[in-house]
């Protein structure tokens, strides 16, 4: 019997992670991280995703304890959050929390306290390779895959995980929780940013924490064409949102420039690049020479690059990543590893 | 083994209390408000009750307001004096979060306090001085984390001294249980106390009025507890609080010597087991026999809690928040202890129950638990 702590967030995927855990025979413990104090669209402290999580492991008769990493999560997750908007970068938090808390502050605290695994709900599979060393691949629901944020996962880290969920399609995932007669079987899908409210949204969020500041938006000569209310607020690659006169075809933004509060805007052409810069590159298991696929966002379309003297080259013009984006890659549909765009 | 040492959160409710509860759940449906015998009754048994709780506090049960708990209480004291009275109310930084939401709320004071968590009582004595509006301060007795003992005498003379037209509240939840309060309660206007701190049934309190009193009520209705609390009575509850009060006065000092020494047992057992262990208050602070407020370096008390309660010992840290979370102990903020000091706290709390077998077990699996988490961050 293996002793594992499930992270169960109260949603479906690492409600019915617990439920498998628990059909496998294993000594089950679901955990739920308290991490963001403020407004969220569950409630304050989301004291009902804990509920759910609670009811969840009652009905499935596991102990369940909630663990405060809130300290952490501002300091890892929040403020550099807001740090990297005030600079004009695209930061994800979603992969910064997976980095610094769950396969870090959790997974420790599961080591220190007996637990030989963690299982999390993820929409990701873990595989074997020949020479021994393990990877995370993409899930059996493409459409829900979330490999994209389990990219900096190392050896000893993903050596203890379990994914069950990457298993599954979404669908069956629902069909399992609805047969167990889970409280959560049609809770929806959670979206976008968890310290974020759909309501108010990141520009209000943002507002109350930095200045935001109003900027010029200029076209590839100079010429202003339009105005944008928070410079902090854009991101490469956007098109809607800014006060663009005139135009015959769509543009989009290729550069943003704080000190000066300039956005310049240019057509999907002017956007391309041949090579994107990084910093942070890290490998899961070795070090990778030749062609691999690159994502850029968590549900963009891969294409194929390659590292070459600390720059990623793209083999076909690639649209501008936005700095402090990840840049995962893929062979085979699996993570062999990643880093951030600068 | 089970070791429950969270007294401080909530004791087992004693036998003779159940037992004198248990007619009032079953037999006896009146209700206290009616006319009828089987209404008398009732009335009859929390009118008992209110003479208890009256005689725990030196006060005349004319004056006994019984309320769901003590933060009813709180929240009826601050509140209610407020609303009949105006003015602004000053309480200290470390009360508890049903005195210093209603204060913080209603725009008034918080104070801060020394190095042990009591009222600071030259910064009581300047706000006192500086503000002419201050209609209410409420100080707590002993506080819920540490134990630590404010000198409500004291604080009573000085804003008598300073303000004498200004009500003194004192919550006295975690007090009753070991202080005698029958002396000091003359002084001041309002006491809160609740059952389930010294063997009675949760849901059951009281705020116990200085006759002359004007409180503006929160909860109306049918004005039962003389127009002062509205809703019908919880019978059985306040039976059960009536009883407890009634064993309290007579077993208290009893009591008292017994739980002293199970917990300096513990205590000492444990900083002389465990290094890098310290009392979170000196042992010549005035505190309460109940609690052993321990500091273990280099250890998170959330960790250290799972653990703990893997081995049957159930203790806790600082306070919850709704979501079940620890959180940041606001007590051992304003007491000035630094936050990664706090986060390796965890508050031991004795009972009338507590057993020197709890306590060597206890000192078996709380130095082998800290060691466990030691070991890993190696």
């Amino acid at each position: 019997m293996t002793r594992v702590m499930v992270a169960m967030s109260g949603g479906v995927d690492s409600s019915v992670a617990a439920a498998l855990a628990r059909e496998n025979g294993d000594d089950v413990v679901g955990v739920t991280l308290k991490l963001w104090g403020g407004e969220s669209d569950s409630g304050c402290c989301s004291v009902s995703d804990v509920d759910d999580a609670r009811r969840v492991a009652d009905a499935l008769g596991i102990e369940h304890h909630v663990f405060n990493l809130g300290e952490d999560f501002d300091e890892y997750v929040v403020a550099p959050y807001v740090k990297a908007h005030s600079a004009g970068l695209t930061p994800n938090p979603c992969i910064e929390c997976n980095r610094h808390i769950k396969f870090d502050r959790l997974l420790n605290r599961a080591k220190a306290l007996g637990f030989e695994k963690i299982v999390t709900g993820h929409h990701a599979r873990i595989v074997k390779q020949k020479n021994e060393t393990l990877r995370i691949a993409r899930a059996e629901d493409e459409a829900k895959d979330q490999s994209y944020v389990l990219y900096m996962l190392d050896q000893k880290q993903i050596s203890s995980l379990r994914l069950p969920i990457g298993e599954m399609t979404k669908d069956q995932v629902r069909e399992k929780a609805n047969s167990l007669g889970l409280r959560v079987a049609t809770k929806p899908d959670s979206q976008d940013v968890c310290f974020i409210t759909r309501e108010k949204g990141r520009a209000d969020f943002l507002r109350q924490r930095i200045p935001l500041t109003s900027g010029r938006v200029v076209d590839e000569n100079g010429s202003e064409v339009g105005q944008v209310e928070a410079i902090e607020l854009v991101t490469i690659g956007q098109r809607r949102g800014m006060l663009l006169a005139g135009g015959k075809e769509p543009r989009y933004v290729n550069n943003i420039d704080v000190e000066s509060a300039t956005v310049t805007v240019g057509t999907p052409d002017q956007l391309l690049v041949k090579q994107t810069e990084f910093r942070d590159l890290l490998w899961s298991a070795e070090k990778t020479g030749g062609e691999f696929l690159v994502q850029t966002s968590a549900h963009g379309k891969p294409k194929l690059a390659k590292v070459e003297e600390g720059l990623l080259v793209w083999k076909d013009a690639h649209s501008r990543v936005a700095s402090g984006q990840s840049l995962v890659f893929y062979k085979e549909n699996q993570v062999i590893g990643g880093a951030i765009a600068i | 083994m089970e070791t429950y040492l969270d007294h401080a959160a909530s004791t087992p409710v004693r036998q003779e209390v159940i037992q004198a509860m248990l007619p009032w759940l079953s037999d006896h449906p009146g209700n206290p408000s009616g006319s009828h015998r089987l209404a008398r009754e009732a009335r009859r048994a929390i009118d008992d009750a209110r003479d208890h709780v009256a005689s725990l506090v030196g006060a005349e049960p004319g004056n006994v307001i019984f309320t769901s708990g003590g933060t009813e209480s709180d929240n009826l004291a601050i509140d209610g004096v407020l609303g009949a009275k105006g003015g602004q109310a000053l309480c200290s930084a470390t009360e508890h979060p049903a005195v210093l939401e209603p204060v913080r709320e209603s725009g008034g004071i918080v104070a801060p306090t020394d190095d042990t968590g009591r009222v600071d009582l030259e910064s009581l004595a300047n706000i006192l001085d500086s503000f002419n509006d201050i209609s209410l301060v409420s100080i707590m007795t002993a506080n819920n984390e540490t134990g630590v003992i404010n000198n409500i005498d004291r604080i009573a003379d000085l804003v008598l001294e300073k303000t004498p037209e200004t009500m003194i509240h004192t919550d006295a939840v975690q007090a009753t249980s070991w202080l005698d309060i029958t002396g000091f309660s003359k002084k001041v206007h309002l006491v809160s106390l609740t059952g389930h701190k010294f063997g009675g049934p949760k849901g059951a309190g009281a705020l116990i009025l200085k006759d002359g009193v004007n409180l503006s009520p929160v909860i109306r209705g049918g004005g039962q507890e003389r127009e002062r609390r509205s809703g019908t009575q919880n019978v059985p509850a306040i039976v059960g609080l009536g009883e407890a009060a009634r064993l309290i006065q007579v077993e208290r000092l009893d009591i008292n010597e017994k739980v002293t020494k199970l917990r300096d047992k513990l205590e000492n057992g444990l900083i002389e087991k465990i290094s890098g262990t310290s009392r979170t208050l000196s042992q010549k602070t005035p505190r309460t026999p109940g609690i052993a407020h321990l500091c273990f370096k280099n250890i998170e008390n959330e960790a250290l809690l799972f653990l703990l309660e893997n081995e049957g010992v159930y203790a806790s840290a600082a306070s919850s928040c709704a979501s079940g979370a620890q959180e940041a102990s606001h007590v051992l903020q304003a007491m000035g202890v630094d936050l990664k000091t706090a986060g390796g706290s965890i508050r031991f709390s004795l009972g009338q129950t507590t057993t020197e077998e709890e306590i060597e077990y206890a000192l078996t699996v709380v130095p082998n638990s800290v060691e466990q988490l030691r070991e890993f961050k190696k």
